[in-house]
């Protein structure tokens, strides 16, 4: 009879108010899903001003998203879906009651959520060393030290919105990530900035003069060249913030739940094949990856 | 015929039959050239609105009179649902609300379309005041305008979200900081008229009031000649008064002794000041120019740095006027 | 079977001093950790209770400050106060969980014949975070309060130097309390509907819940998005809303009432829910056009999310986002008149007692109906520009937020009240209270129609001198209207102690949660139900022995006898 386990007496996991194990997960489940569903609205919010934001300054992005490790990001990436790799055979290890592999998948994830978070850690206080924080505290400074194989040049010059050349960053390896280094004097052509068609959005910078801050096209900078940093460049970086800081405030919560469900593996919750838990906890941790999936698409890889 | 004849009977019900100067029960003077279109709609949806609401409460009344409980009895048997009745009053309100959509956006589309001649005046609002500037350059704080002819509004806000209406006109249209945001509309009578901000923006948002004038032919350009050569034409105290008036320094200076944002000007030419950095002066002509111009150089002592700078929106003959119009201000004379 | 209907002694009526769910159990803690719905619910109850007549005292405060055109009994930061705490405590703790809270709690589970909710522990939660938002929102006010109005706009709200943040932060917590509800609700319908309970057999109260909670789910993540950016954009500078930084201070009214817009029918969709069941219960009758109210909550749930651009017509966005702003906000006026319409039918050739309940399903049909026309002024763009941020708005939504949702909330207290709290209270004052309510009502708030269409812009400190008579007598109004409200709080207080023990069935109603003992046991009911049609008043008789109601046939809606968990 449904509610009952093998021994013909009521499941001691089904509450007193539910008339079957049946109704109890599907409740559970749907209440999940519904959850999950505030979740990306709630995230979904941000993306829409992302959306808009990116629609009417798209020189914003294109020069924010180069302050980004986009190797990093992969790794972060890579580490999140082998995360939910392992919590979803978690979920298998628990319908077949192998409980001592359950923890140890559970523990994969948790370390997979932690090591998430330290390459966050490594990526936030570079950032942090440079200024580029959020738009309040944004203040960017330069790095002396840093080799000089990559310059960047600085200046509130407006820019054409998508028609400024951007010259590829060649060796980004070289320069620790979110440093803006000096200029310094070489051989290279500047490729010409284009009209804008709409002269009420930005200034243009006549091609013959070159982007502001440097004396002449001629004089500039070496063969790879940072984008001229736009007004209001220190908006990408308070989007940043805002949507990987949210994103890692819910990661936190999933190894919170973790640590809950290694309690509950201990007192012995799972010895009976009983899984919603840790199926819930598996739901939640596949929406927390792939809301990261779309971060590392959107902030990452615009370049 | 019987539809107009009980609309009359409703909208003189309903209070909404205007007077001589367009205003009824529920509506100021009809003064714009879209009042009229307006109103007729309001009257409109007040007739359907009238109309629903007796259908509905005559016919609770009754209900509740002819088929109130009687003891021992029950309701009578009676269907629970019917297809042709819900259809009906779905299609009927449905038709109804498109009409009275349809008439909304066209007047609409009248109100945000201005006419190609029409007369610019420039409009800054700010914490809380307005100011309204001329195509000569004049600026004044209140919004003068000839008859019959349509003028435009462009218009900026300095600091948060303001809200420019003019019941009378039935125009309204909020100013964002950041971009420029236009409206229109055309007097059609001689008058004043009130100008309200209708976003909420703070302390003494109701009383960031100015006055809308409308001039009978011919005489705005008069007026505007006038009031443009003030400096030549005003003493200077009376000049330097309605600078100080119309330029928003009232709002945050008295010329009572009260201290409000900024100090009380009243005797202020001569007296000692004590600034914020400790230090003291005597209140001088070259003091007074430089508040106006760099008003965080030297701040007074007990209030806050947040006066803006008139760098480059007042003339040097202006502050002249000004500083003649302070020291005016010295308690003994009746000027204020 | 009800539970209590003729104790062993023979003694009729109900026995508020029998073990039941307010008596199971003692002690603060045992309410404060209760996993019981019913407690829950009352907990809820006296918290917006308590809110709402916080946010009475400052909406007495801004009436009287607005005697007199000029500064009256304090000054224009303190007045630009209480206006917005009026506001921001009425809608976030009292309005929006109102309803769902304080009476579906209760009534839901005892509705569907079950036991609890489906996730009582969710359901607990839900009500700390009330309590916690709550001490957000009140530290708020106690350090010095926030004068942005309840609406935040930047760069206003961004810039002032009132406590801005700490009321967000309560209210965002408060959206977590909203939206765990909206969720409990959903999967209990979905889930845990007794046999024979299809869809279209469920009463139309939890109709009404429902759709709210789809609306509660799917708006409040929004608003928990928009509160954040607004605290980000304060703290930290984030720059979204500045324009000096390239941000855009009406993508702020954007975010705002793409969450503000559905969330005022959180707040009428459960309070139509009421006036469905009272209405029927009330008439002696069979509800007219079920499917058609019960589709008609869910058009509405849908549709309210496609409106919020209405409340932005002068805000400078496009006509072409005008227009259709406009078209579909007049789509939605159309489910509420069918209701309207369906409600009315109900009476026709009905048995209507004029009892409390009833007097508050006739007040609200005449507010609502008011409420609801004079939205159709606003919808039209032309009528729109003139009406905007005037008083017509605010009489507007008084209209439909008093006059519907906060009258179709006190009909429902006095139709559950002796189902709560096993007690009748005195018909004669509750009808008094009804009629003062009514007629203070309508002169606070009708003069303000008046007032907004010649011109008087809302929030405003100061006025000019032609609207004075107008403010006058709708601050006489709203003094009338506290009176009703202490009456109302006087006479129910009372009936705790004093009132005529309840029968299970006192009105004469077949929904499921009359089957049960007033007020209930803790575990609610002894058996499963076989649900038949919830309007089916006829299978009902009256017993003048328990002055109450019982079917005719008891066995016919039994599942099985005993076999509780």
């Amino acid at each position: 009879m449904v509610g009952q386990n093998h021994d013909g007496g009521p499941d001691p996991n089904l509450a007193h108010h539910f008339e079957s194990m049946d109704q109890q997960r599907q409740s559970t489940k749907l209440g999940m899903w519904l959850f999950l569903a505030t979740e990306i609205l709630f995230f979904g919010g941000l993306f829409v001003f992302y959306t808009v934001y990116r629609g009417n300054h798209p020189e914003v992005f294109v020069f924010g998203a180069h302050f980004l490790d986009t190797a990093l990001g992969a790794l972060n990436t890579v580490v999140l879906i082998f995360s939910s790799f392992t919590i979803a055979w978690a979920v298998r290890a628990a319908q077949l009651k192998q409980v001592k592999l359950l923890k140890w998948l559970i523990i994969a994830t948790m370390l997979c959520a932690f090591t998430f978070m330290g390459v966050k850690y490594i990526e936030y206080s570079a950032k942090w060393k440079h200024g580029l924080l959020w738009a309040g505290s944004y203040n960017p400074h330069l790095d002396h030290d840093a080799p000089h194989d990559v310059v960047a040049v600085e200046g509130e010059v407006h820019t054409a919105e998508a028609d400024v050349e951007i010259v590829e960053i060649e060796e980004v390896q070289h320069v620790s990530e979110g440093e803006i280094v000096e200029p310094i004097v070489t051989d290279v052509a500047i490729e010409p900035v284009a009209e804008v068609a709409d002269p009420g959005r930005s200034t243009i910078a006549p091609a013959a003069e070159g982007p502001g801050g440097l004396a002449t096209p001629e004089a500039v900078v070496a063969e790879d060249v940072m984008p001229v940093e736009p007004a209001n460049a220190k908006i990408f970086f308070s989007i940043y913030f805002m949507m990987t800081g949210l994103h890692g405030i819910h990661v936190l919560g999933g190894i919170v739940a973790m640590l809950w469900l290694l309690k509950c593996l201990r007192r012995g919750d799972f010895d009976t094949g009983h899984f919603t838990k840790i199926d819930m906890v598996a739901l939640y941790w596949h929406v927390v990856d792939i809301i990261w999936i779309y971060l590392f698409l959107l902030l990452y890889l615009i370049d | 015929m019987i539809a107009t004849g009980l609309l009359k009977l409703l909208t003189a019900v309903t209070g909404s039959l205007p007077d001589d100067d367009g205003s009824s029960f529920w509506m100021p003077p009809q003064v714009s050239t879209v009042a009229q279109g307006v109103d007729w709609l309001f009257n409109f949806i007040l007739a359907i609105s009238v109309f629903f609401f007796l259908l509905i409460v005559v016919a609770m009344v009754i209900f509740v009179i002819k088929y109130r409980y009687k003891e021992g009895q029950t309701a009578e048997e009676s269907p629970t649902h019917n297809m042709a009745l819900e259809l009906t009053w779905t299609v009927i309100p449905l038709i109804l609300v498109i009409a009275i959509f349809i008439f909304g956006f066209k007047g609409y589309l009248d109100m945000s379309t201005p006419p190609s001649n029409a007369y610019e005046v420039l409009v800054e609002g700010q914490k809380w005041n307005w100011s309204f500037t001329y195509p000569n350059g004049y600026i004044d704080s209140d919004l003068h305008v000839p008859v019959d002819r349509p003028i435009r509004l462009v218009m900026g806000s300095q600091d948060v979200i303001h809200s420019l209406y003019i019941p009378a006109f039935r125009v309204k249209m909020d100013v964002v900081p950041g971009r420029y945001a236009k409206a229109w509309f055309q007097a059609t009578k001689p008058g004043e008229y009130d100008l309200f901000c209708a976003e909420y923006c703070g302390t003494s948002h109701s009383d960031m009031i100015a006055h809308v004038i409308v001039h009978p032919v011919g005489e705005f350009e008069t007026w505007l000649e006038k009031a443009s050569n003030f400096l030549e034409t005003m003493t200077p105290v009376d000049a330097g008064r309605k600078l100080f008036q119309v330029r928003g320094c009232q709002q945050c200076h008295s010329t009572d002794g009260s201290a409000k944002t900024g100090p009380s000007l009243l005797g202020v030419f001569g007296r000692t000041q004590n600034l914020a950095d400790g230090s003291t002066i005597t209140v001088d002509e070259n003091y007074i120019r430089e508040s106006v111009l760099e008003p965080q150089a030297r701040v007074v002592a007990g209030f806050e740095p947040v006066m803006p700078t008139y760098q480059g929106r007042l003339s040097d003959p202006e502050i002249m006027a000004i500083i003649e119009y302070f020291k005016a201000l010295d308690g003994a004379s009746s000027e204020e | 079977m009800a539970v209590d209907t003729l104790a062993a002694d023979g003694a009729a009526v109900g026995n508020p001093n029998r073990a039941n769910y307010l008596n199971t159990g003692s002690g603060v803690l045992s309410w404060l950790f209760t996993l019981d719905h019913k407690r829950i619910g009352v907990m809820y109850l006296v918290a917006i209770t308590t809110s709402f007549f916080l946010g009475g005292v400052f909406a007495l405060l801004v009436r009287t400050e607005l005697l007199t055109s000029g500064p009256t009994i304090m000054t224009a930061d303190a007045y630009n106060k209480m206006f917005t705490l009026h506001g921001a405590v009425m809608i976030f703790l009292f309005i929006i969980p109102g309803i769902p809270a304080a009476l579906g709690n209760f009534v839901l589970p005892l509705m569907l014949g079950a036991k609890d909710v489906a996730l009582p522990r969710l359901n607990l939660t839900s009500f700390w975070f009330w309590m916690i938002g709550a001490v957000f929102a009140v530290s708020s006010i106690i350090i010095g309060a926030v004068d942005t109005g309840w609406t935040f706009y930047t760069p206003y709200s961004t810039t002032t130097g009132t406590a801005v943040i700490s009321m967000t932060l309560g209210v965002f917590i408060l959206g977590f309390s909203s939206i765990f509800t909206g969720l409990n609700f959903i999967v209990t319908i979905h889930k845990m509907r007794p046999e024979g309970m299809t869809w279209f057999k469920m009463p139309l109260f939890l109709w009404g819940l429902y759709s709210t909670a789809i609306i509660q789910v799917l708006a409040t993540p929004i608003l928990g998005i928009t509160l954040l950016l607004l605290v980000a954009e304060r703290a930290l500078g984030v720059g979204i809303f500045d324009p000096t930084l390239g941000g855009d201070p009406v993508l702020f009214q954007h975010f705002f009432w793409f969450y503000s817009h559905p969330a005022v029918y959180i707040m009428i969709l459960p309070a139509m829910g009421i006036i469905s069941e009272l209405v029927a219960v009330f008439s002696g009758k069979h509800i007219f056009g079920y499917k058609f109210i019960a589709w008609s909550s869910i058009a509405i749930a849908l549709l309210s999310f496609l409106v919020w651009g209405h409340h932005m017509f002068t805000s400078g966005q496009s006509g072409i986002t005008n227009m259709i702003f406009s078209a579909l906000t007049f789509s939605v006026a159309i489910p509420s008149a069918v209701k309207v319409f369906n409600w009315l039918s109900t009476m026709y050739k009905g048995s209507i007692r004029l009892l409390t309940p009833m007097l508050y399903v006739l007040s609200f049909l005449f507010l609502f109906a008011i409420g609801g026309l004079t939205g159709l002024f606003l919808g039209a763009l032309s009528v729109d520009i003139h009406l905007h941020d005037t008083y017509f708005v605010v009489a507007h939504f008084h209209y439909v937020m008093f006059g519907g949702t906060v009258i179709a909330f006190l009909g429902g207290l006095h139709y559950w009240w002796p189902k709560m709290f096993g007690r009748m209270y005195s018909e004669r004052w509750g009808q008094v209270s009804a009629l003062l309510i009514f007629v203070g009502f309508n002169l606070t708030f009708f003069t303000q129609f008046v007032m907004g269409s010649h011109g008087m812009p809302r929030r405003y400190y100061n006025y000019v001198e032609e609207f004075t008579t107008l403010h006058q007598a709708s601050t006489v109004g709203s003094y009338v209207l506290a009176l009703g409200f202490f009456i109302m709080a006087g006479y129910l207080i009372h009936s705790l102690f004093r009132g005529k023990p309840a029968p299970a069935n006192p009105w004469g109603s077949v929904t499921l949660e009359w089957e049960t003992s007033s007020p209930p046991v803790a575990h609610n009911f002894d058996h499963d139900f076989l649900a038949g049609d919830p309007y089916d008043l006829k299978s009902l008789k009256y017993d003048p022995a328990t002055q109450g109601w019982v079917r005719k046939d008891p066995q016919s809606i039994i599942l099985s006898e005993g076999g509780a968990h």
